[in-house]
């Protein structure tokens, strides 16, 4: 009966991922493993074409992209905000590239490298424009609504008390759902939650431009991609990827323009882009890697632009997602 | 006698005169079934003013102000304040695709359409039950057809190489005859050596126990056994140039459906043998059936997916992981047949002492008492339990997308978030067509059964 259940065996497919490389294992299986949400708006969702987009999923295309020079073997795992962590330790994927919010114990004791910071998100708060407020500091004595279980309902009573504003009712609810409605029908003022998620909900609301987002930004969220623990290589590449796509930026190097910026007299843009020195190579890729990626998601600020920039429906400002020579924090290591 | 010529006596019939108009006619019906009495008239304005209050805004919302055109949010977002807009269907139309293929790849899907029309090919003669052939059109749809949709949609040609010969050094020579078919010769050589093996010892093991001549018949069934499973190794080893399309690109309705038939194929005969498990006077037989039903009776679906997938890898050895989508069907098929025993069960009770008894007269052994006397009266007696638990079971598939499988209403979830189609109805307009798809399975199958009650004449025997 032996090989009925090696026949047995053979039905189970065989998730196998030796722990040597995890570029030789990608190379080997042709296709990067990339865990991103189950549908979160601008982020990770499902497009009209039925391909994931977004801006976490372009990472991922980014990273493809270098690797194969072919941006569309990536394999989106959705995952939830609970199985994320245990699909990539258990090598279930390569990169998990799923909105989390680099922190100190899953940086240490979880066991993973956050490679960057693709996205610099924070709690905010949205109100209507017909209440007249322009700041966070005259919601004095307002009634807010929160999802409960989050750290939100922790931060706003942390930030008013901080500022000495008078902090009003705070009513909480179960889901984000029942906390919108709440909102819309005007039980309170004010709904708090990320900023990014406040773009998504306002989408939904009755009379979008009805409603503001307050410029203020009250907590700290950095989301970005990370990888596990244990190879240098691996961790390497995908921090570098994240690099190269805001020294494109910077270089003003575009999917548009990348063939001939190839040609540029710039010391700079020749060892990005590989005309001078081989600066791939030590990840293991080809020289050219970063005109691989520009050609097939374009640098930094076209993925902001084209996901969750201000002529998307979603309408994000860059904020401090701009580059730091433009007054926000994205700042890329140089290449040399 | 004079006076009788005088007397009168209608020689015709007086002709009926119609019943009074508040009697008959429409006026009659309404004074008998709506205004019959204080508490009828009540009721029936209050049934009035319910629909009064929910069908006409249901009409402007999914038909009068709906929008039916465009390719954005943009169409489906109201221009001014004051304008009202109804269901987004242009949404819908969008995400269509997704909603019946999930991720399948776009070349690929044909194969899906396949499926699905061989699926109705099939099960469409077996559900009249005019039509002949009926035994023929089982063994298709239950034998021949999973296998048939197995390659079909996930590509197939499974990599069956581990076989014994390997592990005793021995497969170098077959593997030198290389691989015809996308076959491995080793794998092959090995299963028809098994067989012959297993054929053997079983033969023997007939041979002590039940005496010369007993030998014959156990080699025979072992290899038969060994050869109709050859011949679905074999189909699914065989490389027919499908490209392999993984189970997590599946979603949607295939995902729904997928796990719905599964789900109902495989529960009805465990749950008729889990049931007789149950009622069955082999201690060993009994104690087992009850632990079985009372156990995946006893826990939720939802930590059943839960432990199948993120327990379930933790037991098993070293990096062998069960795809996704087998574990939830092999928990929705097991926590179905619990159910559909328990409703079994009912049915066999229900049979009087003296059909058993008869059987047992007329010399029929427990088998064939069982097929021929017990379980077709039972099984019709429970139709309206069975058919429950199928609808319940069908219903029950939406508890996949905890586990990260994107069946028909996952990939509407999914859908919702596009901040393209992100407006104030899409979510009423996606799960008012959820809930027409899945009214549409559900009120089939139920209005089935009931033609199938009819023609059993079910109601009449008691």
């Amino acid at each position: 009966m032996k090989p009925f259940l090696f026949a047995v065996a053979g039905l189970l497919s065989l998730a196998g991922v030796a722990q040597a490389s995890t570029l030789d294992d990608v190379k080997a299986r042709g296709a990067l493993n990339c865990g991103v949400t189950q549908g979160l708006p601008g982020f990770s969702n499902p497009n009209d074409k039925n391909e994931w987009s977004g801006l976490d999923v372009d990472f991922c295309r980014a990273v493809a992209a270098a690797i194969f020079n072919d941006s569309s073997k990536v394999k989106f795992t959705p995952l939830s905000a609970k199985d994320r962590f245990t699909a990539l330790t258990s090598g279930a994927i390569d990169v998990l590239s799923r909105n989390t919010t680099w922190t100190m114990s899953r940086d240490t004791t979880l066991g993973f490298n956050f490679a960057g910071v693709m996205y610099y998100d924070g709690q905010g708060f949205m109100v209507r424009k017909s209440v007249g407020v322009k700041s966070a500091k005259e919601l004095a004595s307002a009634s807010i609504c929160v999802q409960t279980g989050t750290t939100h309902e922790l931060n706003v009573s942390d930030y008013f008390k901080a500022n000495h504003i008078a902090l009003g009712e705070v009513i909480a609810f179960a889901t984000i759902d029942e906390a919108v409605k709440a909102y819309e029908s005007g039980r309170c003022d004010v709904f708090t939650s990320d900023k990014s998620q406040l773009a998504a909900v306002r989408l939904k609301l009755t009379n979008p431009v009805d409603h503001m987002i307050l410029p203020e930004t009250i907590s700290k969220e950095p989301l970005g991609p990370l990888v596990r623990h244990g190879d240098d290589q691996w961790f390497d590449l995908v921090k570098w990827t994240y690099f190269a796509l805001l020294d494109a930026e910077e270089l003003g190097v575009t999917g548009k323009n990348v063939e001939e910026m190839v040609n540029s007299p710039n010391p700079e843009v020749k060892r990005l882009l590989g005309s001078d020195g081989k600066y791939g190579e030590a990840l293991g890729l080809t020289p050219d890697w970063v005109v691989r990626i520009i050609k097939a998601v374009g640098n930094y600020g076209e993925i902001y632009d084209r996901n969750v920039g201000p002529e998307t429906p979603l309408g994000i400002e860059r904020g401090l997602n701009n580059l730091w020579n433009n007054g926000g924090i994205q700042y890329g290591m140089p290449v040399r | 006698m004079a006076a009788l010529s005088h007397s009168f006596v209608a020689k015709d019939l007086l002709a009926a005169e119609p019943a009074p108009a508040a009697e008959h006619g429409p006026i009659g019906w309404a004074r008998h079934h709506l205004f019959g009495s204080v508490p009828q008239v009540l009721l029936t304005l209050f049934g009035a003013w319910l629909l009064y209050a929910t069908i006409p805004p249901l009409v402007r919302f999914f038909i009068t102000d709906a929008v039916w055109t465009g390719d954005s949010r943009a169409a489906c977002v109201p221009a001014s304040p004051d304008q009202v807009v109804g269901a987004c269907w242009p949404f819908i139309a969008a995400k269509f695709n997704q909603l019946v293929y999930g991720f399948y790849p776009e070349a690929e899907r044909w194969r899906v359409n396949l499926a699905y029309l061989l699926g109705a090919v099939l099960l469409v003669p077996l559900l009249i039950p005019a039509l002949p052939g009926k035994r023929l059109n089982a063994l298709l749809f239950f034998g021949a057809y999973p296998v048939v949709a197995f390659v079909l949609l996930t590509g197939g040609n499974l990599d069956l190489r581990h076989s014994l010969l390997g592990y005793l050094g021995l497969s170098a020579p077959f593997d030198a005859l290389g691989q015809a078919f996308g076959v491995r010769a080793a794998f092959w050589a090995d299963y028809v050596l098994s067989a012959v093996v297993v054929a053997a010892v079983a033969a023997l093991i007939a041979r002590m126990v039940a005496g010369a001549g007993a030998e014959k018949g156990a080699a025979k069934t072992a290899l038969t056994v060994f050869a109709a499973l050859g011949l679905v190794l074999l189909a699914v080893d065989i490389d027919f140039g499908l490209p392999s399309v993984e189970t997590r690109l599946w979603g949607g309705l295939l995902v729904t459906l997928v796990i719905a038939v599964t789900g109902i194929t495989v529960s009805l005969p465990f749950g008729i043998l889990l049931a007789l498990g149950r009622r069955s006077e082999l201690p060993l037989v009994k104690i087992s059936s009850i632990l079985f039903i009372e156990f995946w009776r006893g826990v939720p679906l939802i930590t059943v997916l839960f432990f199948a997938t993120y327990m379930l890898p933790l037991f098993l050895p070293g990096r062998l992981t069960i795809d996704g989508l087998l574990r939830a069907l092999v928990g929705v098929a097991l926590f179905a047949s619990a159910y559909m025993a328990e409703v079994v069960r009912g049915g066999l009770q229900a049979i009087p002492k003296g059909q058993y008894e008869g059987a047992m007269a007329l010399g029929l052994n427990s088998g064939l008492m069982m097929r021929l006397v017990v379980l077709p009266q039972a099984l019709k007696l429970v139709i309206p339990g069975i058919v429950n638990t199928f609808i319940g079971l069908f219903k029950d598939t939406t508890l996949v997308l905890i586990v990260s499988i994107f069946d028909f209403l996952g990939s509407l979830r999914a859908a919702f978030t596009d901040p393209n189609w992100a407006t104030p109805t899409t979510l009423f307009t996606g799960f008012g067509f959820a809930g027409l798809v899945y009214f549409l399975f559900c009120f089939g199958m139920s209005r089935y059964s009931m033609a199938l009650e009819k023609r059993l004449d079910v109601g009449r025997r008691h």
